[in-house]
């Protein structure tokens, strides 16, 4: 497992990987929200915490296609499959790899995007909670959807409309957290909504990747 | 006389049609009755006028459009447990008429909302769970059409169907969080309405038994729809083994 983990962060950290595209995704995003809205600090300051939720949502969605799609077509997924590691774990370590090569890179940006978006103090905290929180949700989600369209020529649109309506419960609550902690409300009911979205999710999404990458295999 | 007897294609052809024309006529008969009845024969309500009038679209779209979702959770779990492909074609064949479903509960209500709240669309809990709806009803759609083999695309919508029923309940709890919204609540079927020992707000009798007469009509028109698209779906596929065969033979 460690070592199909590792395999999987060398392959995204080398050339050609992709690793920081997201990232860059996620900074041109956020700097493109003030070009569109317009540059008051006050406006921004409010709906700061609503667009890095979304840019690091769409940052995610980007990166999803290429995780699986690379191993479908050099045939290595084939290999996974028949290995004695059961496919369930394959695909955990699968989205764990995508969430330290994209979740976590933009949970470490956030806090300074938010600085340019002109985000209220008390935000930076629950900003960093909520996405710590969250992204690991939107890792295992996205994997199911990755999943799902693997084997398919133009994936790539698809997967964005298979996997939004599924982000939309962890989107709704992680922003939620983070708003309300920017306008210094209590968040302990929609962070504990969220915490339950990424536990359930990372609990039982893997056995329905792994089924439906089973039926894409055969 | 067992119910899975119909998962057999024939058999469930013949009998589907043996019932159609008496779906057709009794939906086409309760719509009928149920929109006239409604629309020209009960007043106007003291604070809505006529616009309450909508409410015989309405609500019997609102009501198939979850059903149906609730249709195809079924199907779809009869099609991944015993694998019967009607079952998994009856899930295709519904999916359509779900979408059309909510689009319908959704411009009448916006039709609604515009004279009654004052806005086409409001992000109100309700309005924004059948909007979701509608999303996943258009991924489930599209990753139909998008796998060339059958079976592997049975088996795919199927788990996405199932995935889907879970974050489409969470959607809907979700959006609650926001406000309680402008939507007034379950009016129709609360209990003690219709014996009037409830006193809280409800819908009238007046409008009641019309409604209840669109309903029926929905429903049956649902069942039709379904059969009629199930058994389009399974002639389709038998087209398809033909021309397979014709050209394996040639």
């Amino acid at each position: 497992m460690i070592a199909l983990l590792m395999r999987d962060l060398k392959l995204a950290f080398r050339a050609g990987g992709g690793f920081g595209l997201g990232l860059a995704f996620f900074l041109i995003v956020t700097i493109m929200v003030p070009f569109s809205v317009g540059p008051q600090s006050d406006l921004l300051s409010k709906i700061a915490p609503g667009v890095l939720w979304l840019g690091a949502l769409l940052a995610c969605l980007l990166s999803l296609d290429r995780l699986l799609a690379l191993d479908w077509e050099d045939g290595s997924l084939d290999l996974l499959a028949t290995a004695p590691l059961p496919l369930e774990s394959t695909v955990t370590i699968k989205s764990l790899a995508h969430w330290l090569t994209t979740g976590l890179p933009l949970v470490l940006a956030a806090p300074v995007l938010g600085v340019l978006l002109n985000l209220p103090a008390a935000g930076y905290l629950w900003l960093v909670v909520s996405l710590v929180l969250g992204t690991p949700a939107l890792s295992v989600i996205g994997t199911f959807g990755a999943a799902l369209t693997v084997g398919l020529k133009r994936g790539g649109l698809l997967l964005s409309l298979l996997v939004l309506p599924l982000y939309v419960p962890t989107l709704i609550f992680g922003a939620e957290v983070a708003r309300r902690g920017a306008i210094g409300m209590e968040t302990q009911t929609p962070l504990m909504m969220l915490a339950g979205i990424t536990a359930a999710s990372i609990a039982l999404l893997p056995f329905a990747s792994a089924a439906v990458l089973r039926v894409n295999l055969r | 006389m067992s119910f899975w007897e119909y998962a057999n294609p024939k058999k469930f052809l013949a009998t589907t049609e043996r019932f159609m024309p008496f779906l057709w006529i009794t939906s086409g008969a309760c719509l009928a009755v149920g929109l006239i009845w409604g629309f020209f024969f009960t007043p106007d309500d003291y604070r809505q006028g006529s616009t309450v009038k909508i409410i015989y679209l309405h609500v019997p779209a609102a009501l198939m459009a979850i059903n149906c979702w609730f249709m195809m959770l079924i199907t779809s779990l009869v099609w991944l447990v015993r694998r019967h492909h009607v079952s998994a074609l009856a899930a295709r064949a519904a999916a359509p008429i779900g979408a059309v479903m909510t689009v319908i509960a959704l411009v009448t209500g916006a039709i609604w909302g515009q004279p009654m709240w004052g806005t086409w669309w409001e992000w109100d809990p309700r309005l924004t769970s059948f909007l979701i709806l509608f999303l996943f009803y258009l991924g489930y759609m599209a990753l139909w059409e998008a796998i060339d083999n059958p079976d592997t695309a049975a088996d795919l919508t199927s788990v996405l169907c199932l995935v889907g029923s879970v974050f489409a309940i969470l959607s809907r709890y979700a959006v609650n969080f926001w406000n309680q919204g402008l939507h007034q609540g379950a009016s129709v079927m609360r209990a003690g309405a219709v014996t009037g020992t409830d006193t809280t707000e409800k819908v009238s009798n007046v409008f009641f038994f019309p409604l209840m007469v669109c309903i029926a009509g929905f429903i049956l028109l649902f069942i039709a729809l379904v059969f009629y698209r199930t058994g389009t779906e399974i002639r389709a596929r038998r087209t398809q083994a033909l021309l397979a065969r014709e050209r394996v033979g040639a």
